[in-house]
């Protein structure tokens, strides 16, 4: 590619994934101080963050944040380390796993609502050797303290992180280190905490930050399992930009600019946090003590119990969307219907969602292998733009690029969707296929080039289709990010597009567990169908060609 | 004469790599490149091919029967590369890898001919649809030559083709490459670590030195 495109590329990838981000912030910052000239409001002033700091329950909320972000962050990690540590043979974990990462958060808390509510499957299964009449009075979901946001993200973090710690840690001499430290006399445990995790972490931390960044401000997933009053502080920020009161705008956005200060914050907290753990772990490591740790089995089992969790929840939507009648306290439905499956509602929101998902995913392929083309070489400079949007809240943006946009008169609706969507996804995509595209063997390029084959002929005719299967795993990953969309489907969307996403969410806090069964199911099986085709493509297409099913990038 | 390199010298951030160097290769013959590793006999291969890494400068001039290589790209060089893994495309058969190499034009029935007649001189007849990664070492490389050759190159570059052959399919390999390149009548350069190579080449032999 020339040095033109080069910079066009470029200069496209910049405009289509960092203005908006740079665009939202800039207007929220200027809104927040009291800039807002399509309110007619011009003047400097601090009055929208005096209005945000009385509403009632703000410090609450705040706090709610930080503490189920970080607890949730943390014990994911801890859990992840636990589960890498006990396997082995993490090369067949991932594919094993990675589903998982598919199925969106709001389907994993929509199932775990049915799965740990009152009168869910579990406390059903208990009802009966106990003969409750009625399901016990507590606050197993949305609970003040936030318990149950918290374990629901744990159920979708963990499995990220193992699998991303397990493709770190391949390239570790793992074997060779836990030997080497056995042979000097100190426990698995031990050589985990002083020897693998100090050459683990650096590799890992930017997924840990995401992880972090992301449990302090999801919306869907606090809307569903989070406590309500005061809610955690991205939702309430939420209902502030969606409240008829105009008068609420200009705090909602200095809400969503302190939502951006509380994720630097808790990013600082998780650095102090590195360095003391640190310092006390090589202080410990140099006293030399030799001492025989055994983590107890629960402790070793948890992992397996989180993942067994996400599992049954999901099962437990499915199970909802093909009941009829399920009394409390049977263990099963007494009646089973496949009437709201034939009813036509979710179709359009599948199409919608399908549509969306499709044409973000393809967009987001182009100008991923743009980027790469462009600079497939240097790819790693690449990470922290791709890094930006993962690390950033969407609320801290996502209103402002929309006011922009309708400032410039660009009316919400699903182009604004789908160019939201893009900004997560292609990240994800780009994630997924920098390595592999480094991998393609120099020799073939060199090759074909010297064969006669041109910067095009070199693309379609090589480069492309060895990179099928990442391709298509990107692409799979691609679309389930798309699917899990809530704020940029809402916010860009203007609240007209009903996708699986906003119709899931919204129907959470309706009663009907049967209908939110069924658009559970299916937000959860879109994803699991696109990984299964990304599995199968490659593997139909190449059947004829052992080095390809093999995986040459 | 045909390849042409007069005062080539390849520096790495400012180093030079190895001393400048200036040979002519005529038509028909093989010339030898020694020196130690690291050298940049694979550099100095990537120079006149134009697959030279970014990092590397080249200065000096590259000339092919009379064309000054040094501003067309690779693909316009009609260099053929010979590498010591035979670069087969994973994803293509074994007659589509040979298809892609044959120079465009002809017709489908002459390209399919030229292909098989291509094939059955490699002692690979009827292996069209092969799946590339099940055949042996010595077929692999047979099939990277003809594909080679295929698109009529005017010269021919060989970076240490036979190091990966056992001692009797290396022997093999070398008169099986000679011979065409004799029968194509083109230059070529085979950068080698391997004295009786050089000696079964039989053409001019430079070391690469450090200055």
């Amino acid at each position: 590619m020339g040095r033109a495109a080069r910079i066009m590329v470029w200069g496209c990838a910049g405009a289509i994934l960092l203005g908006p981000i740079l665009l939202g912030l800039w207007v929220s910052l200027r809104a927040s101080l009291g800039v807002f000239p399509a309110l007619g409001s011009v003047d400097l002033t601090l009055a929208p963050y005096r209005a945000l700091m009385e509403t009632p329950g703000i410090w609450a909320a705040m706090w709610l944040s930080l503490r189920t972000g970080l607890v949730a962050s943390l014990i994911s990690f801890g859990l992840a380390v636990t589960f890498v540590a006990q396997a082995r043979g993490s090369r067949l974990l991932a594919p094993l796993l990675a589903p998982f990462l598919a199925i969106p958060h709001a389907a994993i808390a929509l199932g775990l609502a049915f799965l740990i509510a009152p009168s869910g499957w579990i406390m059903r299964v208990i009802a009966l050797p106990f003969d409750l009449q009625t399901p016990p009075d507590w606050p197993l979901v949305n609970d003040p303290a936030g318990l149950a946001l918290i374990l629901g993200l744990i159920i979708k973090e963990t499995p990220f992180l193992i699998i991303v710690m397990a493709a770190a840690l391949s390239q570790l001499p793992l074997t060779r280190h836990l030997r080497i430290g056995a042979s000097l006399g100190y426990s698995r445990p031990q050589i985990w905490a002083y020897v693998i995790l100090p050459q683990l972490y650096p590799l890992i931390r930017p997924p840990v930050m995401v992880v972090l960044a992301y449990g302090l401000s999801v919306v869907d997933m606090a809307l569903i399992l989070g406590p309500n009053t005061p809610p955690s502080f991205a939702v309430m920020v939420m209902r502030l930009f969606s409240a008829p009161d105009l008068a609420l705008l200009m705090p909602a956005f200095a809400g969503a600019v302190v939502q951006v200060v509380l994720i630097l914050f808790a990013l600082l907290a998780l650095i102090v946090l590195e360095r003391l753990l640190a310092h006390f772990g090589r202080a410990a490591l140099r006293r030399g003590i030799r001492r025989t740790i055994t983590v107890p089995q629960p402790v070793m089992a948890l992992p397996r119990l989180v993942m067994g969790m996400g599992l049954f929840s999901i099962l437990c939507l499915g199970l909802w969307s093909i009941t009829w009648r399920w009394p409390w306290p049977a263990p099963l439905p007494t009646t089973w219907s496949m009437r709201l499956w034939q009813s036509a509602e979710w179709q359009d929101a599948l199409r919608v969602s399908l549509g969306i998902a499709g044409a973000s995913v393809a967009l987001s392929l182009i100008l991923a292998l743009l980027i790469l083309e462009a600079h497939g070489r240097t790819a790693r400079a690449l990470t922290p733009l791709i890094y930006l949007p993962l690390l950033v809240p969407q609320i801290g943006f996502l209103f402002g690029v929309n006011s922009a946009l309708l400032n410039i008169g660009v009316a919400s609706g699903v182009g604004g969707v789908i160019w939201g969507h893009i900004l997560f996804v292609c990240p994800y995509m780009l994630l997924l296929l920098m390595d592999p595209w480094r991998a393609i063997p120099r020799p073939l390029l060199h090759c074909a080039a010297s064969l006669g084959a041109g910067p095009w002929r070199r693309f379609f005719a090589v480069k492309l289709p060895l990179m099928l299967r990442p391709i298509c795993i990107a692409a799979a990953v691609g679309f389930g990010v798309s699917i899990a969309q809530y704020l940029p489907t809402l916010f860009l969307g203007g609240g007209r597009v009903a996708s699986l996403t906003t119709e899931a969410v919204a129907l959470a806090s309706g009663g009907d567990r049967r209908i939110t069964g069924v658009y559970g199911s299916l937000k959860a099986a879109v994803p699991l169908l696109a990984y299964l085709a990304a599995f199968l493509i490659p593997r139909t297409i190449w059947r004829n060609r052992r080095a390809m099913r093999e995986g040459v990038v | 004469m045909s390849l042409v390199v007069a005062d080539l010298r390849l520096t790495l951030r400012g180093t030079p790599l190895f001393a400048p160097v200036s040979f002519a290769v005529p038509s028909g013959a093989v010339m030898s490149v020694m020196g130690r590793s690291g050298i940049g006999k694979s550099s100095l291969l990537a120079a006149i091919a134009g697959h030279l890494d970014p990092q590397i400068t080249c200065h000096g001039t590259i000339h092919l029967q009379g064309t000054d290589l040094a501003c067309l790209p690779p693909e316009r060089r009609q260099l053929g590369m010979i590498f010591q893994e035979p670069s087969l495309f994973p994803h293509l058969s074994l007659g589509d890898n040979l298809a892609f190499g044959l120079a465009a034009g002809g017709g489908r029935e002459k390209r399919r001919a030229a292909i098989d007649a291509a094939l059955e001189s490699a002692g690979l007849a009827g292996m069209y649809g092969a799946d590339p990664d099940t055949l042996s070492g010595g077929q692999k490389s047979r099939a990277s030559l003809m594909r080679c050759l295929l698109s009529q190159p005017r010269a021919l570059l060989m970076d240490e083709p036979f190091a990966a052959l056992d001692m009797e399919l290396r022997a093999e390999m070398r008169s099986f490459v000679f011979a065409h390149i004799r029968a194509h009548n083109i230059p070529a350069i085979l950068v080698t670590h391997d004295p009786t190579d050089a000696e079964a080449a039989n053409g001019p032999c430079i070391t690469l030195h450090h200055i």
